[in-house]
């Protein structure tokens, strides 16, 4: 049967597979970023991607942005030096190297390598720019651009996959560099960089406006502060504008693939629609959906309310260890009343996204941490679609119905 | 009217994603409604999930009624606009409404927003402040407020940021206000409660917020372990299971007794998924000692099958009324 024609065959709004193994295999690819809401396992996917392309011959830096302890020491994480170190796989073709994302630092990069050391230390001093630089949200999402804007610039690795921050919104990250140019463009600061030089008489009125209000609001002190921040910050202007445009334009180019994470609900789901209209929208390419810790059961040949049946009459048959089959029983209908809720909400995924590929990933009994745990999940993420122990393709929690 | 002994009125409520910190807050809300107190919700992220959870409309920038409770209570919400949070605060302090929309207009709003997106933080604080003191005719307006807050990790810096505004602004009328919220909420008043389910990194996030919240003198309140599950497989095959020697052959013998059609393969399935079931169970089950050991007041939460609809957020809600009753009385 011609590929067209099995497609023809297939009931409608049936989710395209996706391919990740050939994705993170192929020499193309130079960039995958995982995005998608907190909570869902970003950190724990880029990370068993990072590991099934080193094993598949890719040399290979995972970006993390807040990695789970016990993950971040068994991925070597333990030196903060912001810089990449080389994770040992034993056996493998390619390399691994992880490295965890300090947002000051990398800002602090940016401005000594933008600027002479005197107005650098300016900079670095300047209270405004260390509450900006440490702890105001946004900054996160900016520096974690920068810094896969250096790794790609130094070449030194052939695929980098980026985790993306716990944002309030997914596309926060996506937001960030274009957020920070046009603040970098915008009337304000340029009002605030050089009111004389403005000549407009508008410009001039509403910058008194602005500067009494946020003197009245904030006291002529931290204005002074932001004043001298963004004097200092003069020089380097042009430096920081380009940066974020072009990191922003790297993740257009071909080569950067996309893949969108979720847990299987309905708060994730929804988050992971937005983004993909958004990447679509940007003309941004996407590999396709991950929907995570799924619960597929061992059999689907018995439904949940068969198996509730059953569960009775096996108590009532009396045979041996009776309680425990009936037990054994329940769970299974537990676990197919939870597979069929999930596999709900990744088709109402789908009928809204026909295009999307989606690959599912079963919940691991326990946590992964390990090299081992991510090899589980890495085989999950990227094993070919049918091969799975019980028919069921990994596109899917539960087989598709007939008919 | 029963009195209500507990000094707390503000209750944060956050929570690592996915642990269902705004179901629990919505649940925490009807229960402090009870008895015919009024209780304010506050949305803190403009995700509209209190809206969904209630199931009702986006909620606007105004107090909302969206639920009643037992003796005539009532929950109503508030999804604050950032926006509208900035303009309130200039029209209330300054007087400057009509300047601020010029600035709007101007771009200056995201302007500020974006070169000090603390800025938000401190004008949602503030307006959350401003509900707890609110009074009329003598007495307070809300019994108490409920907050949807951020996430465990950003947590300690969103209810901190008052104060790092306060060392920014080292004068001025912000630093009056700064000073203002974070009396409130450092103030006995307030309790900090995290929700976590029993997993690994949920319950490390709860212990690194813990410890954050403590070293900002922040009061905590309780944990709120959410999505309990209750063990299904008899309590004296647990152990076997879990260390992976239940097999088909157990349960074979049962299934064929009740004529089970292709027993053999079935029993195979069926110990796989009890297994992994034990094994899931018992390592949550260790989890509780880690929860413990975090040294503050705990109440389990169940996983509730289906939908959560409004009913399931009563049965939650009485849970954690019991559990509030309990902590007052001891």
């Amino acid at each position: 049967m011609s590929a067209a024609a099995a497609a023809a065959d297939r009931p409608r709004r049936q989710a395209p597979a996706m391919d990740l193994g050939a994705l993170i295999a192929d020499r193309e690819t130079r960039i995958v970023v995982c995005c998608g809401a907190g909570g869902v396992g970003k950190t724990t996917t880029s990370a068993a991607l990072a590991l099934a392309a080193a094993e598949a011959g890719r040399t290979v830096v995972v970006l993390t942005i807040d990695p789970a302890r016990r993950l971040a020491q068994s991925l070597g994480l333990v030196e903060l030096d912001n810089e990449p170190r080389r994770v040992d796989v034993p056996g493998a073709p390619g390399e691994l190297h992880a490295m965890m994302l300090d947002m000051k630092r990398t800002f602090d990069d940016v401005v000594t390598a933008h600027s002479t050391p005197e107005r650098a230390q300016a900079i670095l001093e300047n209270p405004f720019y260390q509450a900006l630089s440490s702890s105001f949200s946004g900054t996160q999402e900016y520096m974690a651009m920068e810094k896969l804007g250096q790794l790609r610039a130094s070449e030194q690795w052939d695929l980098i996959i980026v985790d993306t921050p716990p944002s309030r919104s997914a596309l926060d990250f996506l937001d960030a560099p274009n957020r920070m140019s046009r603040f970098l463009d915008g009337t304000m600061i340029r009002l605030l960089m050089a009111p004389s030089r403005t000549g407009f008489k508008f410009a001039s009125a509403g910058f008194l406006l602005f500067s009494r209000i946020v003197s009245k609001i904030l006291g002529g002190q931290l204005l002074r502060d932001i004043s001298a921040f963004v004097a200092a910050l003069d020089t380097m202007f042009g430096g920081f504008r380009e940066r974020a445009t072009a990191t922003y334009e790297l993740l257009r180019r071909p080569g950067t693939w996309f893949v969108v994470v979720a847990s299987p609900e309905p708060d994730a789901l929804r988050e992971a629609s937005y983004f993909v209209d958004r990447l679509s929208a940007e003309g941004m390419p996407l590999a396709g959906l991950v929907v995570n810790r799924t619960h597929p059961p061992a059999t689907a040949a018995l439904s949940a309310t068969r198996a509730e049946g059953a569960a009775e009459e096996v108590l009532e048959a009396g045979g041996p260890e009776s309680e425990l089959a009936a037990a054994a029983l329940r769970v299974h209908a537990e676990r197919m009343t939870l597979a069929a809720r999930e596999q709900h909400l990744a088709d109402r995924f789908t009928s809204a996204h026909p295009e999307v590929a989606v690959r599912t990933v079963p919940a691991a009994a326990g946590d992964v941490h390990d090299l081992d745990g991510l090899r589980v999940m890495g085989e999950a993420l990227t094993g070919p679609d049918g091969d799975t122990p019980t028919g069921t393709p990994r596109t899917r929690v539960l087989p598709a119905r007939r008919g | 009217m029963s009195p209500d002994p507990s000094p707390v009125r503000l209750h944060v409520v956050t929570g690592k994603g996915g642990t269902g910190k705004t179901t629990v807050a919505g649940a925490l809300a009807l229960a402090l409604a009870a008895d015919g107190r009024s209780v304010l919700l506050v949305e803190t992220e403009g995700r509209q999930g209190i809206a969904q959870l209630f199931d009702t409309a986006p909620l606007p920038y105004e107090e909302r009624r969206i639920a009643v409770a037992r003796g005539g209570g009532e929950v109503k919400a508030l999804a604050i606009d950032v926006e509208e949070a900035l303009l309130d605060y200039l029209d209330m302090f300054y007087n400057l409404r009509r300047a601020g929309r010029a600035l709007r207009k101007m771009g200056a709003i995201d302007f500020a927003t974006a070169i000090a997106p603390g800025l938000r933080d401190v004008l949602i604080t503030g307006k959350i402040k401003e509900a707890v003191t609110r009074r009329h005719d003598g007495r307070p307006v809300y019994d108490a407020v409920v907050v949807d807050a951020p996430p465990t990790g950003r947590i300690t810096r969103f209810l901190g940021v008052t104060g790092e505004m306060s060392q920014l602004a080292r004068s001025g009328p912000i630093k009056t206000q700064s000073d203002g919220v974070m009396a409130v909420l450092r103030s006995p008043q307030t309790a900090v409660h995290l929700v976590t389910i029993l997993e690994d990194m949920p319950v490390q996030e709860t212990a690194d917020a813990i410890a954050e919240l403590r070293a900002a003198q922040l009061p905590l309140g309780s944990v709120l372990v959410n999505l309990v599950t209750d063990p299904v497989l008899p309590v004296d095959r647990m152990e076997r299971a879990a260390a992976g020697k239940l097999t088909g052959a157990d349960l074979a013998p049962a299934l064929a007794a009740a004529h089970l059609p292709g027993a053999d393969g079935l029993a195979d399935a069926l110990a796989a998924e009890a297994v992994e079931h034990a094994q899931r169970w018992a390592a949550q089950d260790e989890l509780r000692d880690d929860v413990e050991a975090l040294g503050l007041p705990t109440v389990e939460l169940p996983l509730l099958t289906g939908p959560v609809d409004l009913g399931s957020l009563f049965e939650l809600a009485g849970r954690i009324e019991d559990h509030l009753g309990a902590e007052v009385a001891a």
